[in-house]
């Protein structure tokens, strides 16, 4: 198992390297870049650049200084707030957004796993179709376009939530809503379809012809394998839950780090745009490694692969 | 031996039979249906898959048509008539700029169709071409190409995406380069998975032995025989396209004003849903929802249809 | 020896509803199996003696299968007519049963040692540590080494022989008083299946188990059945005991049956298959179903369902060519 840990992290530290340089050449190769002629901006500005990214300096050695920068996770000045780091941006906007992904997956899941659950034991049933109608319209209703529907009606026609803002819980349950229904339906079927092929295994009729109560069958011998390929997805949902949030926080005025990282596209703040996006793929790519390790201890067949000398 | 039971049966019966030996030797048969034929059989019994095509037809078919008969355009400005609520001079109503909203949505749907299509047939024939060759060169060459697909996978796709469109100029063109830039990987996963299993049939290496190159034998040995699970992926691709177009526009990145893509204005209309001029968010939200559910229904339709030992 | 048997069926008739119509997978069938010993159900695919046993141990799908007629006892309650809880006290507890792939039998995310215990804890209320004990006394039992270390082992760490073994285990684990055995060594190489085999006769001669086991295999019959049933088209066509059905085959197609298994000492011309296919079980013959393939078959065969013939106290037979009242007249017609 020690070998496939070392393994998934190299392979995260490779990738995050990989985007940092991809981030760096789209910056600077890309002829418009703000690095070499900027318009908007003041001297003072222009000289803060030049100091923190060396632009001075022979293409190689700002790529240098740009990853020291990185791994040291100082991301210079902000062009567009100019009294503010990127990092301060970052530091103020992060516990936001992590607050909210974080009610998010964990609402996505939980929910997911129980309706899925109950669509597969109804298995054509009514509940079956009415579960599985409910994840089709949840995987095909943008969330964007959902957000404002639900403000639409929730906030401004029945009032009964806020419209924007992250004040107090009450402002937490239309936004989480709307980033959350998406990855539920994922889950949903998933699980579902995972949970039907898992009941036709041989182990399960072996479980039922011991005598062991229905509850038992689903729960410690068909989830625990269904569960692995919900696992899996769960890296590339939580990608989509990420940029999810940029929308999100747009809509509903959350000051996270998502709005500002859209507010620096629009305004073109170049180290905000690359620290950010350097800044959420670490995150991301980190998350991918966590979920590869509960993977690991999900299925004693990767945990105990490198010890097969056994049989 | 009791008097009526010799009477039980009349005497011919008890006669050995005679019977055709020809008719054990005829099994019933069935009577011939392809694959094709069986698959789309079973689609047409699934109602919402039928329903999602359907739609979908009409969908293209107003997409192509609508404009072209429609009095109004799709970006001329009209400020005496902003705002206005749906009526019989205009279907769905104007927005802010006194467009014709009805005329705009159908040109989002052109947009957004286009956008769609486009990147499932380049993630298609990128996916092919790498995922068949790394598949059927095997050994290095294919550890080595997964090796780079597994390092793109793990890139998040729609940062990349707004990466990109934020140094490109954002355009139809370039909206669609930044879509298809990684997304071919699932269609090349896929295909590769495929032509691993076939391509030790006899079949293939029948192909071989005639010296037919790599592309041939992708072409016309190994791909009838994976259309199935490709299609079922361009299916699903179309409308994760579209979202990310949608969602592209939203952010400002994706199709520029004045034209009318259904994220652009799903975004123009958000300022104005608390003056409760619910249509102008209402048409593009609808109609990028019911194509995304076409398009994932038919999709699982066709999945069902085309591997059926899935489910039932 | 007229002792009570253990399990008696008795006119069981199942039926399933598919998109194509229903179809009449067990008619009208009667058995018995006396305590203490092996019954050996045969058949060819698709007979019906898989869908029995299901039947016996409370597993047929619940949306599909209706049984339609007929009595399941055991120890003379009818299995039938108890709820899904009271089922489930018998489960794996008075009956077991075991399946025929041991790759796949076994939950890949368990323990052996949880597998074998979670039965024997649910139904004798026993300590984990007792549960254990027992677990790796089992395992001993049925010829598995190091039965401690294998308690905190994954399926996949074993063979397939050993799996099998696991499995037998786990059956017995609450010493129950049948043992249902759906093609265990079927999927097994012939060595191991001697092996398997041998360990059945042992337990039985240890515990006093009765044992059904379904086969489309002669050869294990012929290595431990006591008591032998005959299965074709959902209705058993003959049974009795070993020697019965090998030296005296009175059906046509149990006598088929034995000539179409290859012999050393045969020669190449005297293996005979059975030609044609089994009836179409959506709408059964309305006479003999073995009537299109019998090379004995009368008129009469077509005509009228046959009824069971006692040919002695331990043999039965579904045919007119055996019942009196075709044999006399055919006496006659000589």
């Amino acid at each position: 198992m020690k070998n496939y840990v070392i393994k998934r992290f190299l392979l995260m530290i490779g990738t995050i390297f990989i985007i940092a340089s991809l981030t760096f050449i789209l910056m600077h190769l890309i002829p418009g870049s703000p690095f070499e002629q900027d318009r908007q901006t003041s001297a003072a500005v222009q000289e803060n650049l030049r100091a923190f990214h060396q632009l001075d300096q022979p293409l190689y050695i700002q790529y240098f200084s740009y990853l020291k920068s990185i791994a040291t996770f100082n991301f210079g000045p902000s062009i567009a707030s100019p009294d503010t780091t990127v990092n301060e941006l970052i530091g103020r906007g992060f516990p936001v957004s992590f607050e909210l992904g974080l009610w998010a997956i964990g609402i996505a899941l939980v929910s997911g796993l129980v309706l899925g659950v109950m669509a597969a034991l109804h298995h054509n049933g009514l509940l079956d179709h009415l579960c599985m109608g409910i994840a089709v319209l949840g995987i095909s209703i943008p969330n964007f376009v959902l957000s404002t529907l639900l403000i639409q009606e929730f906030a401004v026609n029945l009032g009964w939530f806020p419209a924007a803002t992250w004040r107090t819980p009450m402002h937490m349950v239309l936004p989480v809503a709307a980033l959350a229904t998406a990855p539920m339906a994922i889950i949903a079927r998933l699980i579902r379809s995972s949970m039907l092929e898992t009941l036709t295994q041989d182990y399960i009729k072996m479980a039922r012809a011991k005598g062991l109560s229905p509850m038992r069958v689903v729960i410690r011998h068909a989830l625990r394998n269904a569960l692995m390929p919900v696992v899996t997805l769960l890296g590339t949902l939580m990608a989509s839950i990420l940029t999810g949030t940029f929308v999100i926080e747009k809509i509903f005025a959350i000051p996270g780090m998502g709005r500002y990282f859209i507010d620096s596209i629009s305004t073109r703040d170049y180290p905000v745009i690359m620290g950010t996006t350097v800044f959420y793929s670490t995150i991301l790519v980190f998350m991918l490694f966590l979920v590869d390790m509960a993977y690991c201890l999900l299925d004693p067949r990767i945990r105990l692969h490198h010890h097969k000398g056994q049989a | 031996m009791k008097p009526h039971e010799q009477d039980l049966f009349p005497p011919e019966w008890l006669q050995p039979a005679i019977r055709n030996t020809g008719d054990l030797h005829n099994t019933i048969e069935r009577p011939y249906v392809s694959y094709w034929q069986d698959a789309w059989q079973r689609l047409r019994r699934n109602k919402l898959a039928m329903l999602g095509l359907v739609f979908l037809l009409a969908l293209v078919s107003m997409a192509i048509f609508a404009p072209l008969f429609s009095p109004y355009s799709a970006t001329a400005q009209d400020l005496r008539n902003q705002n206005l609520p749906p009526s019989a001079l205009h279907w769905f109503g104007t927005d802010d700029l006194g467009r014709d909203v009805f005329t705009r949505t159908w040109q989002g749907a052109r947009i957004s169709l286009f956008v769609g299509f486009m990147a499932a047939l380049i993630d298609f024939v990128i996916g092919v071409a790498y995922g068949g060759y790394s598949g059927l060169k095997g050994g290095k060459t294919d550890a080595v190409m997964m090796r780079i697909v597994e390092i793109l996978y793990g890139l998040p796709y729609l940062l990349m995406v707004i990466l990109l469109m934020v140094v490109m100029k954002p355009s139809l063109l370039t909206i669609i380069i930044a879509l298809t830039i990684t997304g071919w990987i699932s269609m090349a996963r896929i295909v590769r998975g495929q032509v691993l299993q076939l391509k030790n049939l006899e079949f293939v290496t029948a192909s071989r032995t005639f010296g037919a190159s790599p592309g041939r034998i992708i072409r016309k040995n190994l791909l009838p025989n994976t259309m199935g699970p490709i299609i079922v992926q361009m299916t699903l691709t179309v409308p994760s396209a579209i979202f990310a177009e949608a969602f592209l526009s939203f952010l400002g990145l994706g199709i520029q004003a004045p034209h009318a893509s259904w994220g652009v204005m799903t975004n123009d209309a958000l300022p104005v849903i608390l003056s409760g001029d619910w249509w102008q968010l209402f048409f593009p939200a609808l109609f990028i929802s019911l194509t995304m559910f076409a398009f994932n229904v038919l999709g699982d339709g066709l999945q069902d249809a085309l591997d059926p030992k899935l489910k039932k | 020896m007229n002792t009570l048997p253990l399990l008696e069926i008795r006119h069981l008739s199942i039926q399933f509803r598919t998109h194509g119509g229903h179809i009449h997978a067990v008619r009208d069938l009667s058995l018995a199996v006396p305590p203490g010993q092996t019954l050996a159900i045969v058949g060819e695919s698709g007979c019906g003696k898989s869908v029995t046993c299901n039947a016996i141990m409370g597993l047929l799908p619940q949306q599909t299968a209706k049984i339609t007629r007929g009595e399941i006892l055991f120890k003379g309650q009818n299995l039938l007519d108890l709820d899904a809880k009271a089922m489930r006290q018998l489960q794996g507890n008075r009956i077991a049963m075991i399946f025929q792939d041991p790759m796949t039998a076994l939950n890949p995310t368990l323990t052996i040692g949880e597998q074998l215990t979670e039965g024997v804890i649910r139904h004798q209320n026993l300590a984990p540590n007792d549960a254990r004990r027992k677990a790796e006394q089992m395992l001993s039992l049925v010829g598995i080494a190091n039965p401690h270390e294998r308690l905190g082992q994954y399926p996949h760490q074993l063979s397939g022989g050993m799996r099998q073994r696991v499995v037998i285990a786990i059956a017995l684990m609450c010493e129950p008083e049948l043992l249902i055995a759906d093609e265990p060594t079927t999927a097994l190489d012939v060595t191991i299946q001697a092996q398997i085999l041998d360990l059945f006769s042992q337990i039985q001669a240890a515990t006093g188990i009765a044992i059904i086991l379904i086969t489309h295999d002669l050869g294990v019959v012929a290595q431990i059945a006591n008591q032998v049933a005959v299965m074709y088209a959902g209705q058993c066509v003959e049974s009795g005991s070993q020697r019965d059905i090998f030296y005296h085959p009175q059906h046509p197609y149990t006598q088929g049956l034995l000539q179409s298994v290859p012999r050393l000492d045969m020669t190449r011309e005297s293996l005979r298959p059975i030609p044609g296919q089994p009836p179409d079980l959506f709408s059964p013959p309305p006479a003999c179903s073995f009537y299109p393939r019998c090379p004995h078959a009368l008129v009469v065969c077509n005509k009228v369902p046959p009824k069971l013939t006692t040919i002695s106290h331990t043999q039965q037979s579904l045919c007119w060519l055996q019942d009196l009242r075709t044999r006399s007249n055919l006496s006659a017609c000589l």
